[in-house]
């Protein structure tokens, strides 16, 4: 990047590599942005995206501005982002399937329109020859000096209206999420007493997880009849229809352990073929003997 | 002196406004007020009177500038006051003849309760009725002219419990607002024509452009002459005059003798240059003039209700006063004069018919009367006072003006004075005629009453003083003030510095007149002695004869005004309804429909969801960048 | 290379962007789609700042970003009272003002 020169037509060659690689990936982050079915997704290419318009910033000149992006978009408001992904649910992930009549071609109409008037209007404008930042990087001895001359004289007024806008913003999103307790908050023995007095679940609930394969929260416990206990999944998990049920799993698994080892043991056919057939049903008899047979 | 001006009108209105917005803690106390502030008022009248007695007969004219009503432009309305010789003499007719008719109504309302109100109204209608005659220009002059209507509606409508006095109340209202269109044209072309509404400028003017602008001020002539016939009901605005009598007596005292029907009178004789310069309307106002005069009498011959028979000879001695004033300068004074005569005696016989029906439990029939001259003495001898006053005896004021204004009617001159002269001598007959009718059949004769409706025998006695008094002085106007006005041409030098006067040239002289006149009056009363008088009335009223009845029903007039205006009212308005079902309204709801319809496929555009508006939105910018490129490349 | 390309660049991520408001019904999605929006005004403005040699651009790009800040916090708010009243966070759950 030439420093000195009040015009030219090229950049670097340096410039332009990195250019045409990090350019692609902005576009492909951009798109992973739109397309991706998780927000979760969603939110790291757009922060993938906007990491690389940190490095343009710095290329063009602009560091405060590079720093400034990495600092604020990547580090704050992306965080923002995944935090409230993490709090209204990262797994819902979003069917693509457009529900609104026509939506998907008037969005390509209207997008593909635009986009090809944008790029008309650039081409059409005479861009041959740029200036470049060198010399407004220097006057007041650096990009940040420079900057800051200019926001404490020529648009100290918007700064000031912009310094009013974020309070208000602020105040406007506590005042959203703020919720009113109306009640006293029930303390540990009340709760206790109220759960003995109702007569339901008395003891606490159920752990997750069913042996030792599973231990993920998600997983429900299985009842002694195999079947499984909505009571030790969190409700929150619950209410999502985020429970995985394994039980059905675990049955086949152990019918399988259960088979090779009378097999193995040479027994078969010993056992009465009426307690066979309850085999599917009476899981926790089964699993008994599975565990003697393992033995 | 000029201050005195606003005063005298503001004083009643003052009254007007303390006793309406008062409330009922006045109740007491309400009627004196009243009283006192007309008292004011014709004090007011008085000293000013005295003072332009005080100046050169040129010089009289008083004018005050209050303010600027309405300046816009070229438009300019003024509050200003004129009082000459002419307004003077309504002044002092209005205000004294309204202050006995206050201090009557003391007496007459004692036991309505609503007195304070009525009050009021009697106080608005002086003050509007001073408003009018005060005016320096005809906007002022409006504004007080449709005070009168107003107050006119109030005071017939008084007893609105009734329906009757309601719906007649209303009649008076809507006949007059047709008088009220044609004054509000007739300024309207003034301000066209003249650019102005002030008397000082427009009559000069109209005096000058007589030839230029001949149709323009033949239009206004009849404009101003049917404001004229509406509020004093005349021919063909007559019908309300006789329902007016709904209202309680003292209202038809002031609104015959001293208000509401003069107005008519002065607009023609204060706008004498615009007629003068308008042969044409001239033409129509003593037709008119004539006309209503018999119209009038012959309503009055058939009437037994005793004040609508003094209704129908109102109409009739109104319409001698038109014709006079129709007569141009010959005329003018003797208008004027007969008006203020008038308004002694009719306000006379209208207080003693008020008398009359006190004592009778508000009896007005008066086949149901008969003999009461024993009884009410005082109301006799005023009443008949009045009676003789009206109908031209010799000395009495009515003769003196009456027969001037017969005599300037033949002084007309050619067959249209002998026209004229004709009408006004058999008017004066049938005036004899019906008026001795109702002095008979109310004070002579044997007894006819019949309890009222409750069941209480009439008990006739003679009214508290409060009312007499009144009577009493009316009665002295009714008799000399004919006499004080004609002795050395008095009233006529009064007058002329604003009407003007000339003799005229009649082709019969004073002395035949008076004699012709003479003769008709005896022959009327001759005939009604005749009729009522030898023999005794029947105390239902017989069939008659073809006229009697129509003249019962007020000469068909309703009837009439029923069939032209009513029902062509009516086919109009209907077929207007037609009209407006099919055309008007097929096209507003057909335009309705149409946007109905494309309103309901636009809504679908509006479907709630955020995503579909955010199109529009892209779409919209598109446009928008679409547009700056194309406008860059031209 | 000319720096028009990175204006290029800036207007293939603003239509991307748009195009995602325009298809996704996540609201989250649709924020951060509108960032990318924000984002490629960004671009724009530092290149045209380097265009003309002045400093301008990029003060506004700085005004941006915190106006965007702002956005995001509100914005997120919303989203957040909404999933706790409506246990969903589809744009077109919340089309209650339709007729």
């Amino acid at each position: 990047m030439p420093l000195a020169a009040a015009a030219a037509s090229q950049t670097s060659t340096g410039e332009a590599v990195q250019f045409w690689i990090l350019g692609t990936v902005a576009v492909l982050g951009a798109l992973g942005t739109v397309l991706m079915k998780k927000s979760i997704h969603s939110a790291l290419s757009l922060a993938g995206t906007m990491i690389v318009l940190a490095v343009f910033y710095l290329a063009q000149g602009a560091y405060f501005l590079g720093v400034v992006q990495i600092v604020v978009y990547t580090g704050a408001i992306m965080m923002l982002f995944l935090f409230v992904v993490m709090l209204v649910g990262i797994t819902a992930a979003d069917s693509l399937k457009e529900t609104l009549k026509g939506q998907r071609v008037m969005a390509a109409v209207c997008g593909l329109g635009f986009g090809i008037l944008l790029i008309a209007g650039i081409s059409n404008a005479s861009l041959h020859t740029f200036t470049g930042l060198g010399q407004a990087n220097t006057v007041d001895g650096g990009n940040v000096q420079g900057l800051a001359h200019l926001l404490f004289t020529k648009y100290v007024w918007a700064f000031e209206i912009t310094g009013a806008l974020l309070i208000t913003a602020a105040v406007g999103a506590m005042v959203l999420t703020h919720r009113e307790r109306t009640e006293e908050r029930r303390t540990q023995r009340e709760l206790s007493e109220a759960r003995v007095r109702e007569g339901r679940q008395v003891t606490p609930l159920p752990a997750p997880g069913t042996y030792a394969r599973h231990n993920a929260v998600d997983i429900p416990a299985l009842l002694p009849d195999g079947t499984i206990s909505e009571l030790s999944v969190s409700s929150t998990l619950r209410d999502r229809g985020q429970i995985r049920d394994v039980s059905g799993d675990a049955m086949r698994r152990l019918a399988d352990l259960e088979q090779s080892s009378e097999r193995w043991l040479g027994r078969e056919g010993e056992r009465p073929a009426a307690e066979r057939s309850e085999r599917a049903g009476l899981a926790g008899r089964d699993n008994d003997r599975a565990e003697e047979g393992a033995k | 002196m000029e201050t005195l001006i606003g005063l005298l009108v503001a004083a009643p209105l003052l009254g007007a406004g303390v006793l309406l917005t008062g409330g009922k803690r006045l109740d007491r106390v309400g009627h004196w007020i009243g009283t006192l502030l007309a008292l004011l008022s014709f004090v007011f009248g008085v000293v000013l009177f005295a003072d332009m007695l005080g100046k050169d007969a040129d010089a009289r004219t008083l004018t005050s500038h209050l303010f600027t009503w309405v300046p816009v432009g070229g438009f300019q309305a003024d509050v200003g006051f004129q009082l000459d010789q002419l307004s003077m003499t309504f002044v002092l007719l209005i205000t004294g003849v309204g202050t006995l008719i206050h201090i009557y109504s003391i007496g007459y309302m004692a036991h309505d309760e609503r007195r304070r109100r009525f009050f009021g109204y009697l106080n608005l209608f002086l003050a509007a009725m001073l408003l009018l005659v005060v005016a320096d220009n005809y906007f002022l002059l409006y504004a007080g002219w449709e005070g009168v209507g107003l107050a006119s509606y109030l005071l017939i409508g008084f007893w609105q419990h009734k329906p009757s006095a309601a719906t007649a109340a209303k009649k008076a209202f809507i006949v007059n607002r047709v008088g009220d269109i044609g004054l509000s044209v007739a300024i309207m072309l003034m301000f066209t024509t003249f650019g102005s509404f002030a008397f000082n400028q427009v009559l000069p003017q109209a005096q000058q452009a007589s030839t230029t602008q001949h149709a323009t001020i033949t239009g206004i002539g009849f404009m101003l002459l049917l404001a004229a016939c509406g509020k004093s009901a005349q021919v063909p605005l007559q019908s309300w005059l006789g329902d007016a009598m709904e209202g309680p007596t003292p209202v038809s005292a002031l609104i015959h003798a001293a208000t509401m029907v003069t107005a008519g009178v002065y607009l023609i004789t204060r706008s004498g240059a615009i007629f003068n310069a308008a042969p044409d309307a001239q033409t129509a106002v003593v037709t008119v003039g004539a006309v209503t005069l018999l119209f009038g009498a012959i309503v009055g011959c058939a009437k037994d209700d005793i004040k609508k028979a003094l209704a129908g000879s109102t109409m009739s001695q109104i319409g001698y006063m038109i014709m006079a004033a129709g007569l141009g300068p010959i005329g003018y004074v003797f208008a004027i004069m007969h008006l203020v005569t008038h308004g002694f005696f009719k306000a006379g016989l209208f207080l003693g018919a008020g008398s009359v029906m006190h004592g009778m439990n508000d009896e007005v029939d008066m086949r149901r009367y008969g003999g009461l001259r024993k009884y009410m003495p005082i109301t006799f001898v005023t009443f008949g006072l009045g009676y003789l006053a009206i109908i031209g005896f010799p000395g009495l004021s009515g003769f003196f003006s009456k027969d001037k204004i017969i005599e300037a009617a033949f002084a007309k001159g050619g067959t249209e004075g002998w026209i004229l002269g004709g009408a006004g001598l058999l008017g004066a007959a049938i005036t004899a005629f019906y008026m001795t009718r109702v002095m008979l059949m109310t004070f002579f004769g044997e007894k006819r009453w019949v309890p009222d409706a409750e069941g209480h025998e009439p008990h006739p006695h003679e009214s508290p003083s409060s009312m007499t008094i009144p009577m009493i002085i009316l009665a002295f106007g009714s008799v000399f003030a004919g006499a004080f006005f004609s002795l050395n041409s008095r009233f006529v030098h009064w007058l002329e510095p604003v009407t003007g006067h000339s003799e005229g040239d009649s082709p019969v002289s004073a002395g035949t007149v008076t004699a012709a006149t003479m003769a008709v009056l005896v022959v009327g009363v001759g005939i009604a002695w005749l009729m009522y008088g030898r023999r005794p009335v029947p105390s239902l009223a017989p069939r008659g004869s073809l006229l009697t009845r129509a003249a019962r029903r007020d000469l068909l007039q309703d009837d009439f005004n029923h069939v032209v205006l009513v029902r062509g009212g009516e086919h109009l308005t209907r077929s207007l309804v037609y009209l407006d079902h099919s055309l008007v309204d097929g096209v507003v709801n057909g335009t309705a429909a149409s946007v109905g319809g494309l309103s309901g496929r636009l809504r679908r555009l509006q479907n709630g969801y955020v995503r579909s508006y955010a199109v529009s939105m892209l779409g919209g910018t598109a446009v928008l960048v679409a547009a700056t490129l194309l406008m860059r490349a031209v | 290379m000319n720096p028009a390309n990175y204006l290029y660049l800036s207007a293939l991520l603003f239509t991307i962007g748009a195009a995602g408001v325009l298809i996704r019904r996540n609201a989250i999605v649709v924020f951060m789609c509108v960032e990318l929006m924000l984002n490629a005004c960004n671009l724009a403005f530092v290149t045209f700042s380097r265009l003309h040699g002045n400093l301008d651009g990029q003060v506004i790009a700085f005004f941006t970003m915190v106006v965007a800040a702002a956005e995001v916090v509100v914005g997120l708010a919303i989203i957040v009272s909404i999933f706790r009243s409506r246990h969903s966070a589809s744009v077109d759950d919340a089309n209650l003002m339709k007729l």
